[in-house]
C-alpha cells in the first residue's frame, strides 16, 4: 500500500507542478493576483506531495519490503538501519527523488519567504521553479520510477554498494543536493528578471540570500565528499579530478562568480546582463553535473547508474531549459537597463577581473571534462585527461585569482588609486614575503614553489584580517574607538573576512600535503615497525572480526611520535552479499598533520600488505572550506535583516549614483 | 618548456607520489622509484574509471608498473619510457592529453576566454572614463579630503 500512496503522490505532485509553471505565469501576465496566488498554493501543495512520496519510500525501507523493486535492490535485512534508510536516496531512483524533495523545499521557501517580492517576479519564479520541477518528475515518473513492484517477492534483497554504506552517505547527498538545486532559485530569478524585462539592485537583493544559501551547501558538499572520499578509497587522496567532483566544482565556481557579481549589482547597478547569464549557467551546469552521474556518460568511479534512456531525458531537460534560456537572454538582455560603467581601478573591476578568471577556471574543468567525449563523438578517438591536465590549467589561474582576492575587499568602490591600495596591503604582502624566505630557507629552494604557495595561505589570511583592521581604524584612532567600531561591523563585514581567510588556510592545507607528504609501502607482520615521518609505526595485531554485514581483516597498530603513542585500526572489509571489498582506513588526525595507514591483502611471504601515509596539514583543507561555509552563513544571517528592513523603508535612496550610472 | 612548467605545478598541486604501488614492484633505488611513481602518477589505468596507474589496484595497473620499471632500469628516460608505453596502449594512456591539433581548443581554450573576457572588460572601463565629463580640477586639499571620504564609505 506505502509505495502505490508514493506512486499516486508523485503523480499528483507532477500535476501541481504543472499547474504552477502555467497559471501564475498567466496571473503576471494579465496582472491577475488571484492567478499569481495559485503560484503560492500549488507551491506548498507540490511539497506536501513529494514529501509524502519520499517518505512512503523511506517506510519501505525501513519495512523491508522487498516487494518493490528499488528496496530488493539496494538493500537486506541484514542491512543496519542508519544505511536502510540512507539507502533512500542511494540509488538513482531514490536520489532523483530527493532531487524533487529538495526542488519542492526550495519553491515553497519562495512562495513562504518571498513576501517582500515584487508580486509579479515572485509569480515568475515560481512558475519557473514549477516548470523545472515538472521536467524532473516526469523524469522519475517515466524513466526512473522508484515505486515498481517486484513479483514474485524475493525472500531477502541485494545490498546497498558497500563503498556507500558510510556515514557519509546520510549526509553527503542532501547537502550537496541542496547546493545544487539551491541554484535554481537563482536560475528561477534569472529567467523571471529576463521575461519582466526588468532587472535592478532590488532584484540582486532578493536573488543574494538564496545564491548565497545554495553556495553554502554547495562548499559543505563538496567538502564532505572530499573527506569521504579521503577516508574511505584507502589511498589518501582528497581530490581526484573525477568528473563527478568537477560536475559539483563546476556550478560551486560560478555560484561564487555569481555572489560577487550579484553584490557588484546591488552596491553598483553594473553588470546587470552578465549576473543574468551567470544565474543561468550556474543552474545549467548543476543540471549537467546531474547528468553526468545519472547518464554514466563518462565513466568515473561515481557511475552506478548506467541507462542510456535517462540519459537522453536528462539531456532533452538540459537542452530545453538551458537553450530556451540562453536563447530568452539574447532575446530579452538588449531590453535590460544598461549596467552602470565604472573604472579601472574600483572594487566593481576587481570583482569583474575575479568573475573573469572563475570563468576561465571553470572552462578548464568543463574542457577537461567533456573534451574526451566530444573526442569520442566526433572522431572515435579516446584520450584521458586527468590530473595533470588541471595542473597545467586550472591552478595557475586560481592562483593568480588568490592573488587579486586580498585587493578585492580593500578596494573603494568607483575609484581608487594604485599608490593608496597599495599601501593598503603592506602587511599581508610583508608576511607573505617573510613566510616566502623563510620558507626558502628552512626547506630549501627546491622547495620554493611550495614556499610560494604557503605565501599566498599568509597573504589571504593576513588581507582577510586587514580588512577589519581598515574598519577599525587601529592604529588610526584610540583603542576605545576602534573597539566602538568593531563592535559595529555589520555580520556581512565578518562573513567576508571568515570566508576570505578559510580561502588561505585550504591554500596552507593543499600546499602542504602536496608538497611534504610521506609515504611507504611495505609487507608487515604483527611486532614489525617502520619509521615514517618522525613516527614510528608498529604493527601490534592482525586479527579477523565480524561486522553486522561483513566480515574484516582488521589490523592493530601504534603509532609513537613526539606527541606520545595513538592506537590506530586499519580494516580491510568483505561483504559477503555483493562480494565486494573495501578499505577502512586507520588516521590519526592531528592538526599538524594526518598518519594515515590502509591495509590490503596478504602477501605470499605471510605479511599484510601495508600503506602508510604521513599527510601534514591535510585537515586544514577542510577546514578551511568548513570555514567558508561558516562565512558564508554568517554573512546570511546579516542578509536577513537587511532584505526585511529594506522591506520597511521601501525607496532607499542610493548614494553616490549619479556619477556614472 | 612544457616539462618545466609540469614540475613547477606538480611540486605545488599533483598529490604526490603515494598511492597503490605494492611493496614488491618497488626498486631498490630509490631515484629511480622515484621517477617511476611521477611517471606513473601520468599514466592511466585502462581498464579503471579515472585512476592513474599508481592509484589502481587493478592487475593490469600492477603489470604497467613493473613494464615501466623494467624500461627505467634498462636505462630509459623518462620521455623513451612513456613513448614505449603509449606505442602499446595508445594515447588512451596518457592522463596529461598531448597537444597537437585534435586537442587545440583544450588546451588554449581557456586563454581565449581570457582573452575575450580581457577585451570585454577594457571596454567597459574605456567607456566609461570616455563617458565621464569633464569636471573642474580639485584641489590638491579637496582631494586629499575626498579620498579620506571615499576610504571610510568604501570601508562600509
Amino acid at each position: 500500500m506505502t509505495a502505490e500512496i508514493g506512486q499516486f503522490a508523485l503523480i499528483l505532485a507532477l500535476v501541481l507542478a504543472a499547474v504552477q509553471a502555467l497559471v501564475p505565469l498567466a496571473g503576471a501576465w494579465r496582472n491577475d493576483p488571484v492567478l499569481m496566488a495559485v503560484g503560492r498554493s500549488a507551491a506548498l501543495l507540490q511539497l506536501l506531495f513529494v514529501v509524502v512520496a519520499f517518505l512512503g519510500l523511506m517506510v519501505c525501507y525501513l519495512s523491508n519490503d522487498f516487494s518493490v523493486a528499488l528496496v530488493a535492490e539496494h538493500s537486506n535485512a541484514s542491512q543496519p538501519m542508519i544505511y536502510r534508510l540512507g539507502a533512500t536516496w542511494g540509488s538513482h531512483e531514490g536520489s532523483m527523488l530527493l532531487w524533487v524533495l529538495i526542488l519542492a523545499l526550495y519553491g515553497a521557501a519562495v512562495a513562504l519567504f518571498g513576501g517582500a517580492l515584487r508580486e509579479s517576479l515572485q509569480a515568475r519564479v515560481l512558475a519557473v521553479q514549477g516548470l523545472i520541477g515538472a521536467a524532473f518528475l516526469g523524469f522519475l515518473l517515466f524513466t526512473s520510477n522508484p515505486f515498481t513492484r517486484l513479483s514474485p517477492v524475493p525472500l531477502d534483497g541485494a545490498e546497498l554498494n558497500p563503498v556507500l554504506q558510510d556515514p557519509g552517505l546520510v549526509f553527503h547527498p542532501p547537502i550537496l543536493y541542496a547546493g545544487y538545486v539551491g541554484l535554481s532559485i537563482a536560475f528561477s530569478f534569472g529567467v523571471a528578471a529576463l521575461i519582466e524585462g526588468r532587472v535592478d539592485n532590488s532584484w540582486a537583493r532578493w536573488v543574494r540570500p538564496w545564491v548565497l544559501t545554495a553556495w553554502i551547501f554547495l562548499t559543505i558538499g563538496i567538502a564532505m565528499g572530499s573527506l569521504w572520499a579521503y577516508y574511505t578509497l584507502g589511498w589518501g587522496g582528497w581530490w581526484f579530478w573525477d568528473p563527478v567532483e568537477n560536475a559539483s566544482l563546476m556550478p560551486w565556481l560560478l555560484a561564487t562568480a555569481l555572489l560577487h557579481s550579484s553584490l557588484v549589482l546591488e552596491r553598483r547597478g553594473a553588470l546587470v546582463s552578465w549576473t543574468i547569464l551567470l544565474s543561468i549557467l550556474a543552474f545549467s551546469l548543476s543540471l549537467v553535473g546531474t547528468f553526468l552521474v545519472r547518464s554514466g556518460v563518462l565513466t568515473s568511479v561515481h557511475a552506478f547508474a548506467l541507462d542510456a534512456r535517462r540519459g537522453v531525458y536528462i539531456l532533452g531537460i538540459i537542452a530545453a531549459l538551458t537553450g530556451s534560456s540562453l536563447a530568452l537572454f539574447a532575446w530579452r538582455a538588449p531590453v535590460l537597463k544598461t549596467g552602470a560603467l565604472f573604472k579601472a581601478l574600483s572594487r566593481e573591476y576587481a570583482i569583474t577581473i575575479n568573475n573573469l578568471l572563475i570563468v576561465v577556471a571553470t572552462a578548464t574543468v568543463f574542457l577537461g571534462t567533456f573534451y574526451p567525449v566530444f573526442m569520442d563523438v566526433l572522431h572515435g578517438d579516446k584520450i584521458s585527461i586527468g590530473p595533470p591536465y588541471y595542473n597545467l590549467t586550472f591552478v595557475p589561474i586560481f592562483m593568480l585569482l588568490f592573488v587579486l582576492v586580498t585587493f578585492g575587499p580593500v578596494m573603494n568602490w568607483k575609484r581608487d588609486e594604485m599608490r593608496l591600495l597599495l599601501a593598503r596591503v603592506r602587511w599581508p604582502a610583508g608576511l607573505a614575503l617573510v613566510a616566502l624566505v623563510v620558507g626558502a630557507a628552512v626547506f630549501g629552494f627546491k622547495h620554493v614553489f611550495a614556499c610560494a604557495g604557503l605565501a599566498l595561505g599568509v597573504w589571504l589570511i593576513v588581507g582577510a584580517l586587514v580588512v577589519f583592521a581598515r574598519r577599525w581604524r587601529i592604529g588610526q584612532l584610540p583603542a576605545a574607538e576602534s573597539f566602538s567600531l568593531a563592535r559595529a561591523t555589520p555580520l556581512a563585514v565578518w562573513g567576508l573576512v571568515i570566508a576570505h581567510a578559510g580561502l588561505g588556510i585550504t591554500t596552507v592545507g593543499i600546499t602542504c600535503v602536496s608538497a611534504w607528504q610521506t609515504n611507504k609501502v611495505l609487507s608487515m607482520s604483527p611486532g614489525q615497525n617502520v619509521k615514517l615521518a618522525g613516527n614510528t609505526i608498529t604493527m601490534t595485531a592482525v586479527r579477523p572480526v565480524m561486522g553486522p554485514n561483513y566480515e574484516a581483516n582488521r589490523a592493530e597498530f601504534d603509532v609513537s611520535g613526539p606527541f606520545g603513542h595513538r592506537a590506530l585500526v586499519s580494516e580491510r572489509r568483505l561483504y559477503p552479499a555483493s562480494q565486494t571489498t573495501t578499505t577502512d582506513a586507520g588516521i590519526g588526525v592531528g592538526i599538524l598533520g594526518n598518519v594515515y595507514i590502509s591495509v590490503a591483502d596478504p602477501n605470499p611471504d605471510g605479511g599484510l600488505t601495508v600503506r602508510m601515509w604521513n599527510h601534514p596539514f591535510v585537515d586544514w583543507i577542510w577546514a578551511g572550506a568548513l570555514l567558508m561555509a561558516f562565512g558564508g552563513a554568517v554573512s546570511l544571517a546579516d542578509r536577513g535583516v537587511r532584505v526585511a528592513r529594506i522591506e520597511r523603508v521601501p525607496v532607499r535612496p542610493m548614494m553616490a549614483e549619479p556619477v556614472t550610472s | 618548456m612544457r616539462r618545466a612548467t609540469l614540475l613547477l605545478f606538480a611540486l605545488l598541486a599533483l598529490a604526490g607520489p603515494a598511492r597503490a604501488v605494492l611493496p614488491g614492484e618497488q626498486l631498490a633505488d630509490p631515484k629511480l622509484e622515484a621517477r617511476a611513481r611521477a611517471i606513473g602518477a601520468q599514466l592511466r589505468c585502462l581498464v579503471c574509471q579515472n585512476q592513474s596507474i599508481d592509484d589502481s589496484d587493478a592487475s593490469l595497473a600492477s603489470d604497467l608498473r613493473v613494464i615501466l620499471r623494467e624500461r627505467l632500469r634498462a636505462g630509459d628516460t623518462d620521455r623513451q619510457a612513456i613513448d614505449y608505453i603509449v606505442q602499446r596502449y595508445g594515447h588512451y594512456v596518457l592522463l596529461n592529453p598531448p597537444f597537437e591539433a585534435e586537442t587545440l581548443l583544450l588546451w588554449l581554450g581557456p586563454a581565449l576566454i581570457l582573452v575575450a573576457g580581457g577585451v570585454w572588460v577594457a571596454t567597459l572601463t574605456r567607456r566609461a572614463h570616455r563617458v565621464e565629463e569633464p569636471s573642474p580640477a580639485l584641489t590638491p586639499d579637496e582631494q586629499a579630503q575626498l579620498v579620506k571620504r571615499l576610504d571610510a564609505e568604501s570601508a562600509s
